[in-house]
């Protein structure tokens, strides 16, 4: 009798995979911004025999959180003193940011801007007398390196026609690296530390999800750059709209997991970012803001952020809360107390932000500026301005409604989270930010594991990165992983596990479905194994519940921490029987066990830090409001896998550049 | 908004090992019935709506359909894309339809300066390959 339980997926999977081991002198793992920042620096360092190989999950053309288009450069410093950027930084992530690696950033971002710009991303200019031409009209007025004024929203950001941002790095990232060095559709699943130096990585293991390939990667050093955190908590919309997430729903936090795991020290996990977004299409709101200069309203019509209540509460959290620029959070917070108190729903008043600047222009000036609305979407969330066809919205007739979105995890935008790394080797960086390799010699952006580095997402403690913040940063990590790579020259890497044993941890859940598959009649229900989509329902109802999802209005206790606590470590037991009967799906099993632990990290760092740092991202409710005196620091960690064991700290804060 | 696939359109792009969508999606997820010769999307709920599949696809045999959670039926947005320019179609519910063309990239494909013969010098200072051609200095912070 023929079953009706085969595999769904087109690429079965089958229990013994061809194996590939690679060598190489140094790995990137993943093909964002990043990575191709990497992928760009790198040959222009590398010395004759040494050897490089880039892993991408995706295709690096469109891969990462860039891979959709973006309608603005967040991060251009051009005139304006770095120092600022690290105060900009600071009060918007509440005073704890690492100002060492912000301002570093600083000394580099405007080069990767450059470039992007001479590869052919277009980049709106500013006339003499004022007026703004897009990236095409634009270039008639010269590069920005030449000299040429940007179309400055604030006073980081500046407006490209970004639709093909990500075909353009990606361009100028393989032919630098070349085709030969890079692996796409190859998903890094674990890290692997060497088996005779202690704390030095070694290498890594990932499959292909197009064939049945496991690669075992031999390396001296390694950057790891694969995002953020999404789809980690339950999102607004639960059915299809799963995947209309805020940030590319394909980041699994991959990067924070797979470091963690070999030991390496995180920071600021606690941190989240929940944005404030168009609902449910959420589609960006910084150009409606900034550039249009649109205001927020309550139910009853009232801009409820310029109140003296509003400007009361903001008070409370001095000096952040009063300064010129609210933060995020603190935006949110204001936000949610209006709902809260039954003052909902919040509207972008886009209608009157349109008429007034309409008030000053021409029928040919309004035509453009109808179209830089629609471009905000289509470049970068193409199904908001989908969404606003289908509710008929033209936003000069009908307002649209804001609402904040699920928690995600990121160290890249309005966030913070990630690895622990060194700053630079330079005078001015306090001791306590730089790491040390067994040289005795400091590394730019190396974790805590000798060898192993990060970008963007990656990093910790240094927020507002951006896509451009990223790529310069995978620049840097580019150069000090060459010269990593030379200074343990001698180093050969040695791994710890077999192929075998590699390939069994790989592919068990392909074994764990073969072994049990004929068991019932219907593939998803088996009492011997749960599919990944399953698991991903159960974290996200464990977050949404009991994690300061938006259930609760992001509020979590001591309490329910506790329980989650206990959900998770047995999600991870029940982790050990995900099954996949096909690639797509081992891909998934691999993704969900990759969220559960980045969510264990964010969890246990809410459950450290006895304060509220960041009102309106997440609430401890029986630690409101902040502590400094207490709580005026990092909070870092460090899991140990063979006692498996936490070991939560603190860490000081130094503060660098005065106010 | 789950990208689909229209049946008469999609040639399997001809049975190459793999389809233009299968290449470029991000989250893995169009995949070749080798059957049929059609693609499809494998996880709906998955989708971003990134629109890369349907902008690469040669036939314009893929489209999107909003989350059926939130948007209402009858709406569309179709890019169309050009070397230098894309074209946006965007139709609303009511039958209104609006169209807008933004610039994409200023140079022809391909031809992204690698600077595949700048090699930097000093491996020990903290500049960029192009900022030490530049002959950048780093500056240090007023502290």
């Amino acid at each position: 009798m023929a079953l009706p339980n085969k595999p769904l997926g087109e690429l079965k999977a089958v229990l013994d995979p061809e194996v590939v081991e690679k060598e190489v002198d140094i790995l990137i793992v993943g093909g964002g911004m990043a990575a191709c920042g990497t992928a760009f620096e790198i040959k222009k360092w590398l010395k004759d025999g040494q050897s490089v190989l880039l892993c991408d999950k995706a295709a690096m053309e469109r891969s990462g959180a860039v891979a959709q288009g973006l309608s603005a450069i967040n991060t251009y410093v051009g005139d304006n003193p770095k120092e600022d950027y690290v105060r900009m930084v600071r009060n918007d992530l509440m005073g704890l940011v690492r100002e060492d690696l912000i301002y570093d950033l600083g000394c580099y971002v405007d080069d990767s801007v450059h470039l992007f710009e001479e590869w052919g991303l277009p980049i709106w200019k500013k006339t003499d007398d004022g007026k703004n031409l897009d990236g095409k009209k634009g270039k008639k007025m010269g590069t920005l390196k030449s000299g040429a004024q940007p179309v400055r929203t604030g006073k980081w950001q500046i407006m490209i026609n970004g639709e093909s941002y990500k075909r353009i790095v990606s361009e100028a990232a393989k032919l630098a690296l070349g085709e030969e060095n890079i692996i796409e559709r190859c998903f890094i699943v674990e890290l692997l530390l060497d088996a005779k130096v202690e704390n030095q990585i070694a290498g890594a293991v990932g499959f292909s999800v197009r064939e049945n390939i496991v690669y075992i990667i031999k390396c001296k050093t390694m950057m790891v750059a694969c995002g953020g955190a999404v789809n980690i908590y339950q999102p607004r919309s639960v059915g299809e709209g799963k995947g209309r997430a805020w940030y590319p729903v394909w980041n699994a936090g991959s990067t924070y997991t797979m470091c963690m795991k070999v030991g390496a020290e995180l920071t600021m996990m606690e941190n989240r970012f929940t944005p404030a977004r168009f609902k449910d299409g959420y589609g960006p709101v910084g150009a409606w803001f900034l550039l249009f200069k649109a205001k927020t309203l309550n139910g009853l019509g009232e801009n409820f952020a310029a109140s003296d209540a509003a400007k009361a509460e903001l008070e409370k959290y001095a000096p952040y809360g009063t300064a010129a620029i609210t933060p995020t959070c603190l935006r949110n917070h204001l936000m949610l107390f209006e709902l809260k108190e039954g003052r909902g729903p919040i509207m972008m008043d886009t209608m009157t932000a349109l008429a007034d600047l309409g008030k000053t222009m021409d029928k040919k000036e309004l035509k453009h500026l109808e179209s830089e609305a629609w471009e905000d979407f289509l470049d970068m969330t193409c199904g908001q301005a989908n969404l606003w066809c289908a509710q008929n919205c033209e936003p000069e007739k009908k307002n649209s409604e804001v609402m904040p979105t699920e928690p995600y995890l990121l160290g890249s935008h309005s966030g913070c989270c990630g690895l622990w790394t060194s700053g630079p080797d330079l005078d001015w960086v306090p001791d306590s930010y730089k790491i040390k390799a067994p040289n005795g010699k400091v590394y730019n952006r190396m974790t805590t594991v000798n060898g192993l580095f990060t970008s963007g997402d990656g990093v910790g403690g240094s927020g507002h990165k951006f896509s451009s913040g990223s790529h310069a940063e995978g620049r840097i990590t580019a150069k000090q992983m060459v010269r990593y790579a030379l200074d343990f020259a001698d180093f050969t890497p040695t791994l710890k596990q077999s192929n075998k044993e590699l390939v069994d941890m790989v592919y068990k859940p392909v074994r764990t479905f073969m072994d049990n598959k004929d068991y019932t009649t219907a593939i998803d229900i088996n009492p011997n194994y749960i599919k990944p989509n399953g698991m991903m329902y159960r974290l996200m109802k464990a977050t949404h519940e009991y994690g300061a999802g938006t259930a609760t209005f992001y509020q979590t206790t001591s309490k329910c921490l506790e329980v989650i606590m206990d959900l998770l470590a047995t999600m991870r037991e029940d982790c050990e029987k995900m099954a996949a009967g096909d690639l797509h799906e081992l891909m998934r099993c691999w993704e969900i066990e990759h969220r559960i632990w980045t969510v264990e990290a964010h969890l246990r760092h809410i459950q450290f830090r006895k304060e509220t740092r960041y009102p309106g991202f997440y609430y401890q409710s029986d630690y409101p409001g902040q502590d400094d005196e207490n709580w005026f620091c990092f909070v870092n960690s460090k899991y140990d896998a063979e006692k498996n064991e936490w070991d939560i700290f603190k860490k000081d804060y130094v503060k660098i550049i005065p106010d | 908004m789950p990208s689909f696939v229209i049946q008469e359109k999609c040639d399997g792009c001809k049975g190459g090992d793999k389809t233009a969508c299968m290449y470029i999606c991000p989250n893995d997820l169009m995949v070749l019935d080798p059957n049929a010769m059609k693609a499809y999307n494998q996880e709906p709920d998955q989708c971003w709506e990134c629109f890369s599949c349907v902008k690469i696809c040669p036939t314009q045999a893929i489209e999107v359909r909003g989350y059926a959670d939130f948007v209402p039926l009858g709406s569309s947005i179709m890019p169309m894309m050009g070397t230098e320019d894309v074209m946006w179609t965007c139709k609303f519910r009511n039958g209104l339809i609006k169209r807008f063309k933004f610039p994409i990239r200023t140079t022809p494909e391909g031809q992204a300066n690698a600077y595949a013969d700048l090699k930097g010098q000093d491996l020990e200072s903290g500049l960029l390959s192009t900022q030490e051609a530049d002959g950048v200095t780093i500056p240090t912070p007023n502290v």
